[in-house]
């Protein structure tokens, strides 16, 4: 019963951010509480099979598909505050909160009486009791299950698919295009120069220079320039000398501003 | 243990999940809340199996749990394809029967 105390708490302040919270990543893991601490109370409430099988199925799972179809929908796929239908929100918190207080009295009415408790029924195991209801007075269900399940995934599979509008680039014509390109626009065929690698930077902001001291455009990817965190050449130049503490401008005087890709 | 503090916490959460679907556009998050009113279901079945000295209910939230699973695949196979022709998760786009 302490478990319960302990948990029931986390379980319905997690249960109520999953309507609060903005981003659906956040619901998610918010959802995965609700689902661990629900796992705990089966395994206190002598029911190690579910136990196991909410975090492997539930959690593990349907939870882990749920984060991969929000990955590909996109993150930020955040809510919309408009409501399409006006006083829909509001008329829909009274009529929960109405169900809610609905049921809660409804069942806190009943007197169930105390508890018989399992352990008659999971006298040799909770998972071979279970085995032995599931094979006899359930087996026709336990068959039905496995149609639905194969019926679930083929329709996974229909709705899911792609058909393929153009045909698959093969490397003879990604070949051939970049041929064309450098033909027709000077595009050069080649790979992209790599980042700069100096004595004392190594890391993808840096550009690479040319035989005349400039910065390479190519060798910077286009998502650091546009935000600017792009270092610039002389800045690399002064940090070499401020770190060798040698003026001598040798090589800075070599080195133009590159700054400006 | 006592038996009504589970069932109450149950009716607490399917509430929730209700008014998540009531009130959420994202049809993930919509779909989420489904799975949650699942749960909460699936609380009260081991609860009262626990209550009534068999295993029954927890053969029933089993099958909930094996359903839930069926159900969760084919629904996001189909948030997917609205995703990809429409752009959009929001359950409010998905109204072209209305025209």
């Amino acid at each position: 019963m302490v478990a319960f105390w302990i948990l029931a708490p986390i379980m319905v302040v997690a249960a109520l951010g999953l309507l609060f919270s903005r981003k659906a990543v956040h619901a998610a893991l918010l959802l995965a509480v609700v689902m661990i601490s629900l796992a705990i109370l089966y395994a206190v409430q002598d029911a190690p099979f579910l136990f196991a099988v909410q975090i492997i199925v539930y959690t593990g799972a349907i939870l882990m598909l749920f984060l991969f179809v929000l990955m590909l929908v996109g993150v930020d796929a955040s809510d919309s505050i408009i409501e399409t239908i006006r006083g829909q929100r509001i008329a829909s918190i009274l009529v929960g909160l109405g169900f809610g207080a609905l049921l809660v009295l409804g069942v806190a009415q009943v007197s169930f009486g105390s508890a018989v408790g399992l352990d008659a029924a999971n006298d040799g195991g909770n998972v071979p009791a279970l085995a032995q209801l599931l094979f006899t007075r359930y087996v026709f269900a336990f068959e039905v299950t496995s149609a639905l399940l194969i019926t679930a995934a083929l329709g996974a599979m229909v709705l899911a698919h792609r058909e393929r509008l153009s045909p698959k680039p093969t490397q003879a014509s990604l070949a051939a295009q970049r041929m064309r390109d450098f033909a027709e626009s000077g595009k050069h065929p080649g790979p992209l120069p790599p980042p700069g690698v100096f004595a004392r930077h190594n890391a993808v902001d840096t550009p690479a220079l040319l035989p005349d001291g400039t910065a390479a455009p190519g060798s910077i990817s286009r998502v650091l320039a546009a935000r600017g965190t792009v270092k610039s050449v002389p800045d690399i130049a002064d940090d070499v000398r401020s770190f060798t503490g040698d003026d001598s401008t040798t090589s800075s005087a070599a080195i133009t501003d590159g700054s400006d890709q | 243990m006592s038996v009504t503090p589970f069932i109450v916490l149950s009716a607490i959460l399917f509430t929730i999940g209700c008014v998540g679907v009531l009130t959420r556009r994202n049809a993930i998050v919509v779909f989420m809340c489904v799975e949650l009113m699942l749960n909460a279901s699936n609380l009260a079945l081991v609860t009262f199996s626990r209550a009534n000295g068999n295993l029954d209910g927890q053969v029933a939230a089993f099958f909930v749990m094996v359903v839930a699973a069926a159900e969760v695949v084919v629904g996001l196979a189909i948030i997917m394809t609205i995703f990809r022709t429409r752009r959009s998760a929001s359950v409010d786009d998905a109204s072209l029967l209305k025209y």
